[in-house]
């Protein structure tokens, strides 16, 4: 189980193979994850809806099922069903790559986090740089499907997708190098092997590491174009933004990538702040497959955390989304990377 | 040094507001205000102020307070309300005195305004909860709101 998992499908791509996997077995192990993720992405859908509801003191949906368990699968099974339809002025080859850009960005990510010990499909030496550079690719899809569709709302919030991207981006990259500092390795398995060691990285890294922590989740959230960043589809002005033009499958395709980016994004915060699987003082350390369930324990809750941002604060005004990075959260960054490099120089990490 | 000001004031209205949330998320079993409607229609009960259909209120002796001054008739912006009268000598003070036949009042045509529960003198006309009002035959909206041998309350007119 190991070495299976220990290779990935990325093996097709890559020449470095560990051990040789039959086309089989791995074609095996990538429909395991996919299937898995796209599940995983439909149930936190039915999760916001559930939490939403319950910040604004409603019920939501509990009718499809146990307390509405079925509902995302029915409205899933409803988009598949439904006719794709597209503008005459679209650029077709260009409207119809779109949603795979976006998805498949998001689902690569997902090869690289370590969900427990053994399983990691892909354990590169330059993980956090593959995480960056990966999740900054689905912007590409977000441009290419706001501009293709020849509609001036999808158009604007392609923009401002590109714009909040490209600007966030760098935060979250720094917010990370902060903690690279400490671990001194981009592999992810090497991060989490510093942790199991010394204690999770924002206890080791105190106080620089928590205005990271915040710095990467403001960051974060912006980079899923979440509210209160969601001015890329803002829809008291554009419409559904850069989605407008989609509709069925395609649509369901942009849709689940949203939330794969939200747990993306949980998942990179938990594997760099919180010693990914590990367990909290390492109570059930002797029982190596249950990191499993402490890694999505966490994602949750950091999703938990992202939701609760959604449901409290308003939607920020372009100019106010750009004075935040580049007047706060950038500047506030390259600071903390100093204090953290003088307190790893100096050994005042706190270790366990 | 607004700069350093600024982002303490940040962090903490945000928290401010996410802990707002917050109590709201948790208080969210007990105060969550969706009826689930066909399930609880035994016990749903309207609010007060909810504007149903206008209906007329009758004692326990058959009386309602109409005297037929068609106010209300008037004050409706769209028609809804037509008043059959008629005179005839009042059993309480023996004169010959106008008197309301039919109050006819078409729900299909209301807008629920409240221009005539507001015109009425009387109070004889009132907000009423129900809102149920789907029928597959729409002259079954047009409605009688008056009983039939209902007659005027005595007093009202003093």
């Amino acid at each position: 189980m190991t070495s299976i998992i220990n290779s990935s499908y990325f093996l097709i791509l890559s020449t470095t193979a560990k051990e040789s996997l039959s086309i089989l077995e791995i074609l095996l192990i990538a429909l395991g994850y996919l299937t898995f993720f796209a599940v995983a992405g439909l149930f936190l859908v039915l999760l916001e809806r559930r939490v939403a509801a319950w910040f604004q003191l409603r019920i939501g949906p509990n009718r499809v099922g146990y307390q509405g368990l079925l509902q995302t699968m029915a409205d899933a099974l409803k988009l598949v069903s439904k006719e794709l339809t597209g503008t005459i002025k679209a650029d077709k080859l260009l409207y119809n790559l779109a949603p795979y850009f976006v998805i498949i960005t998001a689902l690569m990510s997902l090869a690289v986090f370590p969900f427990s010990k053994q399983i990691q499909a892909f354990d590169i030496n330059i993980g956090i740089f593959f995480l960056i550079a990966v999740s900054s690719i689905g912007v590409i899809g977000i441009l290419l499907g706001g501009w293709a569709s020849n509609n001036k709302f999808a158009l604007i919030g392609a923009m401002r997708s590109g714009v909040q991207t490209i600007s966030y981006e760098l935060s979250v990259g720094l917010s990370l190098l902060t903690m690279i500092l400490i671990t001194g390795s981009l592999q992810l398995s090497e991060i989490v092997e510093v942790q199991r060691q010394g204690g999770w990285l924002i206890l080791q890294g105190h106080i620089p590491a928590i205005i990271a922590f915040m710095v990467y989740m403001i960051a974060g959230t912006a980079e899923t174009n979440r509210a209160p960043f969601d001015l890329v589809e803002a829809e008291s002005e554009l419409g559904a933004g850069f989605h407008t033009e989609y509709s069925g499958m395609k649509f369901a395709y942009f849709f689940l990538a949203e939330f794969i980016n939200m747990f993306i994004i949980a998942s990179i915060a938990t594997t760099v702040f919180f010693g990914a699987w590990l367990s909290p003082f390492g109570i059930t350390e002797s029982i190596p497959w249950l990191g499993v369930f402490w890694f999505l324990a966490k994602a949750m809750v950091l999703v938990f955390l992202m939701m609760w941002f959604r449901w409290t604060f308003p939607r920020l005004r372009v100019d106010q989304l750009l004075t935040l990075e580049w007047k706060y959260l950038l500047p506030i960054n390259l600071v903390n990377i100093v204090i953290m490099a003088l307190i790893v120089w100096l050994n005042l990490t706190i270790k366990f | 040094m607004s700069y350093f000001s600024d982002i303490y004031k940040g962090v903490k209205t945000l928290l401010t507001g996410m802990s707002v949330t917050g109590k709201y998320f948790l208080h969210s079993r007990k105060g969550a205000i969706t009826q689930q409607y066909p399930d609880n229609r035994a016990t749903l009960k309207m609010f007060d102020r909810f504007r149903g259909e206008v209906i007329m209120p009758h004692d326990d002796n058959n009386q309602h307070r109409c005297t037929g001054c068609q106010k209300c008739e008037i004050a409706c912006p769209n028609g809804t309300i037509e008043i059959v009268w008629d005179r005839g000598i009042d059993e309480y003070t023996g004169k010959n005195k106008k008197k309301i036949d039919k109050f006819v009042y078409h729900l299909s045509m209301c807008t629920m305004c409240g221009l005539c529960i507001d015109a009425c003198p009387t109070d004889a006309i009132k907000w009423g909860q129900n809102f149920e009002n789907s029928v597959y035959d729409r002259t079954k909206l047009t409605r009688v709101l008056n009983k039939p041998g209902s007659r005027l309350a005595p007093g009202v007119e003093e």
